[in-house]
C-alpha cells in the first residue's frame, strides 16, 4: 500500500446458524435437497402464516455473542426490512434493526508481525435468509429451501487498516464461530458471507473518505486480493484527483478486479419498523448462563490448557488450536500415544507439512489420529527407529494403511534382541580382521564403521543405540 | 334458531345434523343470490361432514359445537377452500392449510357451510370494498351490512348459519353486528390465534365470533380461544368456560363507565336506544359512573397511521411471484410486481398501502408511526385509568344504523367515522362486544357496545348476558321471516 494513505475497513459477515430448523418455522435447515422441498406456509409467505422464533437459533446467537465478548441485550426487537425481490416471499425480511440482541463485542487477531490487534464488533443481530434465484435461459426460477434459514449478521467497527488485518479478522471470526459450533464457516458454500466497507484517506487526515461496499468475496483466497485491489483503485483515483463514488462493487475472481454492481448507492428506503408478529426477544441472564455452561471450549482456553497439561510452548499451543479440528486431532494423538510432545512434533512438522503440500485440511487427513498415535508408540517402545518411522509415515500418508501393517509388509521391525545382534556383530568382526586390529591399536573412529556394517547386516532394522553399545563391548 | 337450542334438539333427536345442514344449504342457495353474503359454498363437503356426524350422535357431549353450521369470513384459511380476502389478487387462491381457530371449531363438531364476503383485506366499514360486490343487509337489502365482516353478519342475520367468524381490526366484527342486529365479540388481543387469517394490521387484528345470543358467541369463543404455538402473540392466559360463567350473570353492583364527552353529536335515535339500555342495566342493579377517555378522540388519526403502516408491509407478499394474481406478459420482474399489484388491488387497499408506505418512509417514521404509537399508549392508559373506576365501559357500537349502499363510498372520511367507537378498543387491545339494543324508526338495529378489561371476557360477557336477559328476545329481520 502507498505509505501516504491509510485504508479504513469494516466488515459485515452473515453467518448461517447450524440449527436443525429454520429461523421462524420448523422446516429443515438443510441444503442440497430438491428445490422447494423444505418449505411450508411460513417460509413461503402464505397468507395468514406467522413467524415463531426458533429457540435454538437464539442459543447459537448467544454462543456467538459470548465468543465475541459482546453485551447481550435482555430485550431485543425484531424488525421488518421492506423491499420487493422475487426471492423474498413476504416482501420483507425479518431482521433486527434498532435493538439488536448483541452490542459492543470484540475479537483479538494475531498479525504476521507477531503482534496482536483488537477489532471491535459494533453489533450482532438475527435475521432470516432469502430464497435463491436460478436463471434458466429466459426464465428465472425461485428455490425457497434457503428462505427463512437463520443467520446472524456480525458488523465490525471500521478498525482494520489493511487487507491482512481484514483477512485475519475473518479467519479468527470463522475459527471462533466454528469452535462455538455456531456456523460451518464455509465461504465457498455461502454459509459464511462477507461484505467489506472500504475507504481510504491520506495519512493524518481526520475525516473518512467516501466508502465503497465490496461484495461477492466468496472465498478466503480472495479476501486480501479483493481488498488490496479496491484500496489500490481508490488511492489511484485520489492521486489522479478524481472523486470516489459511493457505490456497491463486486469482486470478479476471474478478472481479479472489482466491478460496479449498483450505480451510486440507490437510496434504498427499507421502511424498517418493529415486527408486530413477534413480541420482543427476551434473553434472561439465567438463559445466558445456561448457554455459557454448555458452550464448547473456546480457543484461548484451549491454548492455555494445552500449555498447562501437555507442556507445549506458546507457539505450538497456538498452532495446534488454530482450528478446533486440528486441536481435536492433536488431543486424540496425544491421548493415545501418551506422548504429547512427540505428538505435537509429528502433527506440526510431518502431518501439517504434508497436508499443506497437498492442499488438504486436517479433516481430510489420510493419516488417522489413531494410526499416528500407533506410530509414535512404536517409536517410543523402540519397535522402530525414528528414521524408519518417517518412511512408514510417508507410506501411511500415501496408502492410509496402519503403521503395523506397513511395518509387517516391509519387514521393518527394529531388532532389539541382543542375541540376534551379537551374532551379526561377531560375523562382522570376523570378516574385518584388519579394521579390528587398527581399532584395538587406538583408531577408535572405526567404531562407526563397525556399527554401519552391523546395520547393513541387519538390513537397517537393528536398534541403533543397542548396536552401538554391543559393538563397543565386542571390540574391547 | 340458535346454537344452544340446536344442540338441545340434536340431543333430543328432533332432527339429525344432515337434515339440519341440508336445510341451511337450501336456504343459502335460495337467499344468497340477493344477499351476496357467501363467496364460496361446498355443499357436498358440508353435507359429507354432517352425514359423518349423524353416526356420532353419542359423542355430542364431547363435541361442544356438534353439527353447528358456521360461516367463515373469506380472510380465514380453510384447507382446500378459497381464501380471497375479498380481493381480486387472491381470487383463485386455494388455502393450503387451515387457520387454528377454524381447526379448533371443526374439531369441536362445527361444520363450515361457506366463506363469507368482506371488504378487501378487511379494509372497510360497509362491505362495499369487496372485489366481488357488497353483501346486503338482511334488514334492508338497500343497505350495507357493515364491514368489514359484512358477509358473516349478513349470513347469520339471514339465518344461513348459526354462528359465524369475523376479524376485527378497528370494529369489523362489532360494527356489522350492530348494523345486522347480532352479538359480535372482539376478544382481547392475543386471546384467539391469528394463525391462518389474512393479516391486515398485525398489532390490531383479532378473530371473533358472531352469534344470535351472548351464549352462542361465548360458546364459539371458548372453543377458539387459547394459546397457539403457531402465533407468538397469542396469550397463555387460561381460557375460562365462558358459557358456564353466564349461568348466573348479574350486574348487581357492577359499575359501568360512561364518557359523556364521547357521546356528543350522536344520532338521536341511537342515543335514545343507548340511554334506554343503560336504564335497563341500572334497573338490574348496575351503577352508571362517569369516566373520561381524554385521548380517545385521537383514535381515528392513530388508527389510520398504524393500520396502514402495518398493512403496507403485510400486503407486500401479494406480488404476483409466488401465488395469486400475476399480470400477463410482464417485461421484467419489476413489471410482475407493479402490474400484478396494480391490477389485483382495489382502490381503498391501494390508498392505504400508499398511506402506510409514506408514513414509514425515512424522515417521516418518527413523525407518524412512532408518534402514533406513543398516542396509542396514552389511549391504553386512558382505559387503564377508567377501569380503576368501573368494571366495564358502555358506548354505542356505531354512531348510526345501517346506511344505504353507495351513500358513503365517495367520501372515505365519513366512512371512517363509522368506527369511532370501535377503533380505540383495538388500539388498547381490549375485549369489546356489541349486542342489539333496539330498532330505529326505519326498523334497523342499534348496537350497544360493552368494553371490558384485558382478558376479562368472562365478566364482560356476564354483563352482556344480564342485559340480554333484561332486553328479551331480539326480533329477526324480514328476510328470515320469509320476506326476501
Amino acid at each position: 500500500m502507498n505509505d501516504k494513505y491509510e485504508a479504513i475497513i469494516g466488515l459485515e459477515v452473515h453467518a448461517q446458524l447450524l440449527t436443525r430448523s429454520k429461523m421462524f418455522c420448523t422446516c429443515a435447515n438443510h441444503f442440497g435437497a430438491d428445490p422447494n422441498t423444505h418449505v411450508c406456509p411460513v417460509c413461503t409467505g402464505q397468507p395468514g402464516s406467522l413467524p415463531v422464533i426458533n429457540q435454538s437459533a437464539v442459543e447459537l446467537g448467544i454462543r456467538a455473542a459470548l465468543a465475541l465478548h459482546g453485551n447481550i441485550s435482555e430485550e431485543s426487537v425484531f424488525a421488518r426490512k421492506n423491499y420487493f425481490y422475487p426471492d423474498l416471499p413476504k416482501g420483507y425480511q425479518i431482521s433486527q434493526y434498532e435493538r439488536p440482541f448483541c452490542n459492543d463485542g470484540h475479537l483479538i487477531v494475531r498479525l504476521k508481525s507477531g503482534g496482536e490487534k483488537r477489532i471491535g464488533i459494533t453489533r450482532v443481530h438475527f435475521e432470516e435468509d432469502a430464497g435463491k434465484l436460478v436463471h434458466q435461459g429466459n426464465e428465472t426460477l425461485v428455490n425457497l429451501n434457503r428462505a427463512g434459514v437463520p443467520l446472524i449478521e456480525i458488523v465490525s467497527q471500521p478498525d482494520m487498516r489493511n487487507s491482512h488485518e481484514a483477512g485475519q479478522y475473518l479467519r479468527t471470526l470463522r475459527t471462533l464461530l466454528r469452535y462455538a459450533e455456531v456456523c460451518d464457516g464455509n465461504m465457498e458454500e455461502g454459509n459464511f458471507r462477507c461484505d467489506a466497507n472500504i475507504s481510504v484517506r491520506r495519512e493524518g487526515q481526520k475525516e473518512f473518505g467516501t466508502k465503497v461496499e465490496l461484495k461477492n468475496i466468496n472465498s478466503f483466497r480472495f479476501v486480501e486480493k479483493a481488498i488490496d485491489y479496491e484500496i489500490g483503485r481508490q488511492i489511484e483515483l485520489v492521486e489522479k484527483g478524481e472523486k470516489i463514488i459511493q457505490e456497491t462493487r463486486g469482486w470478479n475472481s476471474a478478472k481479479n478486479v472489482t466491478e460496479v454492481m449498483r450505480e451510486k448507492e440507490e437510496a434504498h428506503d427499507y421502511r424498517y419498523f418493529p415486527e408486530p408478529d413477534l413480541p420482543p426477544l427476551v434473553i434472561s441472564i439465567q438463559w445466558q448462563r445456561e448457554v455459557e455452561k454448555a458452550m464448547p471450549e473456546m480457543p484461548e482456553a484451549k491454548r492455555e490448557r494445552f500449555k498447562n497439561i501437555y507442556g507445549l510452548s506458546d507457539y505450538d499451543a497456538a498452532v495446534l488450536t488454530s482450528s478446533r479440528e486440528l486441536a481435536d486431532y492433536f488431543e486424540m494423538v496425544a491421548g493415545q500415544s501418551k506422548n504429547p510432545k512427540g505428538s505435537a512434533n509429528w502433527v506440526m512438522n510431518e502431518l501439517l507439512g504434508k497436508l499443506n503440500a497437498s492442499g488438504q485440511e486436517i479433516e481430510e487427513s489420510p493419516v488417522s489420529a489413531e494410526y499416528l498415535a500407533e506410530l509414535i508408540s512404536k517409536i517410543d517402545s523402540n519397535e522402530i527407529s525414528g528414521k524408519m518411522a518417517k518412511t512408514v509415515f510417508e507410506e501411511m500418508f500415501e496408502t492410509k494403511k496402519s503403521p503395523g501393517l506397513i511395518i509387517k509388509e516391509k519387514g521393518l521391525t527394529q531388532i532389539s534382541d541382543s542375541s540376534v545382534l551379537e551374532a551379526a556383530i561377531q560375523k562382522v568382526i570376523a570378516a574385518n580382521p584388519e579394521q579390528l586390529k587398527d581399532y584395538r591399536a587406538g583408531k577408535v573412529k572405526l567404531l562407526g564403521f563397525f556399527v554401519g556394517q552391523v546395520m547393513k547386516e541387519t538390513q537397517g532394522q537393528g536398534n541403533p543405540a543397542l548396536i552401538n553399545d554391543l559393538v563397543k563391548k565386542a571390540l574391547e | 334458531m340458535n346454537i344452544k337450542g340446536t344442540l338441545d334438539s340434536y340431543r333430543k333427536k328432533e332432527f339429525k345434523p344432515s337434515e339440519f345442514i341440508d336445510g341451511i344449504l337450501n336456504a343459502i342457495s335460495k337467499k344468497n343470490p340477493s344477499l351476496n353474503a357467501f363467496l364460496e359454498v361446498r355443499p357436498e363437503e358440508s353435507r359429507g361432514k354432517a352425514l359423518e356426524l349423524d353416526r356420532r350422535l353419542n359423542e355430542i357431549d364431547h363435541l361442544p359445537l356438534f353439527g353447528i353450521p358456521i360461516a367463515v369470513k373469506d380472510n380465514f384459511l380453510v384447507r382446500g377452500w378459497r381464501a380471497t380476502a375479498g380481493s381480486r389478487i387472491l381470487a383463485n387462491y386455494e388455502s393450503p392449510y387451515s387457520a387454528t381457530s377454524v381447526e379448533r371449531l371443526e374439531a369441536a363438531g362445527a361444520i363450515v357451510v361457506g366463506k363469507t364476503n368482506c371488504d378487501e383485506f378487511a379494509m372497510g366499514s360497509s362491505n362495499e370494498n369487496s372485489a366481488f360486490g357488497p353483501a346486503k343487509n338482511p334488514w334492508d337489502l338497500q343497505r350495507v351490512p357493515g364491514g368489514s365482516s359484512g358477509g358473516s353478519a349478513a349470513a347469520l342475520a339471514a339465518g344461513l348459519c348459526l354462528g359465524s367468524l369475523g376479524t376485527d381490526t378497528g370494529g369489523s366484527i362489532r360494527q356489522p353486528a350492530s348494523l345486522c342486529g347480532l352479538v359480535g365479540l372482539k376478544p382481547s388481543y392475543g386471546r384467539v390465534s391469528r394463525y391462518g387469517i389474512v393479516a391486515f394490521a398485525s398489532s390490531l387484528d383479532q378473530v371473533g365470533p358472531f352469534g344470535h345470543t351472548v351464549w352462542d358467541a361465548a360458546r364459539i369463543l371458548e372453543i377458539m380461544a387459547g394459546y397457539d404455538s403457531k402465533d407468538a402473540t397469542s396469550s397463555r392466559t387460561v381460557v375460562p368456560k365462558y358459557t358456564e360463567a353466564l349461568a348466573n350473570a348479574s350486574v348487581k353492583n357492577i359499575a359501568i363507565g360512561i364518557d359523556q364527552k364521547w357521546l356528543e353529536g350522536l344520532d338521536e335515535e341511537v342515543r335514545r336506544a343507548f340511554d334506554k339500555a343503560l336504564q335497563g342495566l341500572r334497573e338490574k342493579g348496575a351503577k352508571i359512573v362517569d369516566i373520561s377517555l381524554p385521548h380517545a378522540c385521537y383514535s381515528l388519526s392513530v388508527y389510520y397511521l398504524i393500520a396502514p403502516c402495518e398493512a403496507s408491509s403485510n400486503l407486500a407478499r401479494y406480488d404476483g411471484v409466488h401465488y395469486g394474481h400475476r399480470t400477463k406478459h410482464p417485461k421484467d420482474s419489476e413489471e410482475v410486481f407493479f402490474k400484478s399489484r396494480g391490477e389485483g388491488f382495489g382502490t381503498e387497499v391501494k390508498l392505504r398501502i400508499m398511506l402506510g408506505t409514506y408514513a414509514l418512509s425515512a424522515g417521516y417514521y418518527d413523525a407518524f408511526y412512532l408518534k402514533a404509537n406513543q398516542v396509542r399508549k396514552l389511549i391504553q392508559k386512558d382505559f387503564e385509568d377508567a377501569f380503576q373506576l368501573c368494571h366495564c365501559i358502555a358506548v354505542p357500537t356505531s354512531p348510526t344504523t345501517a346506511f344505504k349502499l353507495g351513500e358513503r363510498t365517495e367520501d372515505p372520511l365519513t366512512m371512517y367515522l363509522s368506527d369511532i367507537y370501535t377503533l380505540p378498543v383495538n388500539l388498547a387491545g381490549l375485549p369489546g362486544v356489541s349486542l342489539p339494543c333496539g330498532l330505529d324508526s326505519k326498523n334497523l338495529p342499534i348496537g350497544l357496545q360493552l368494553i371490558g378489561k384485558n382478558f376479562e371476557e368472562s365478566s364482560l360477557l356476564q354483563v352482556a348476558q344480564a342485559y340480554e336477559s333484561h332486553r328479551g328476545v331480539f326480533p329477526e329481520p324480514l328476510a328470515v321471516r320469509g320476506g326476501t
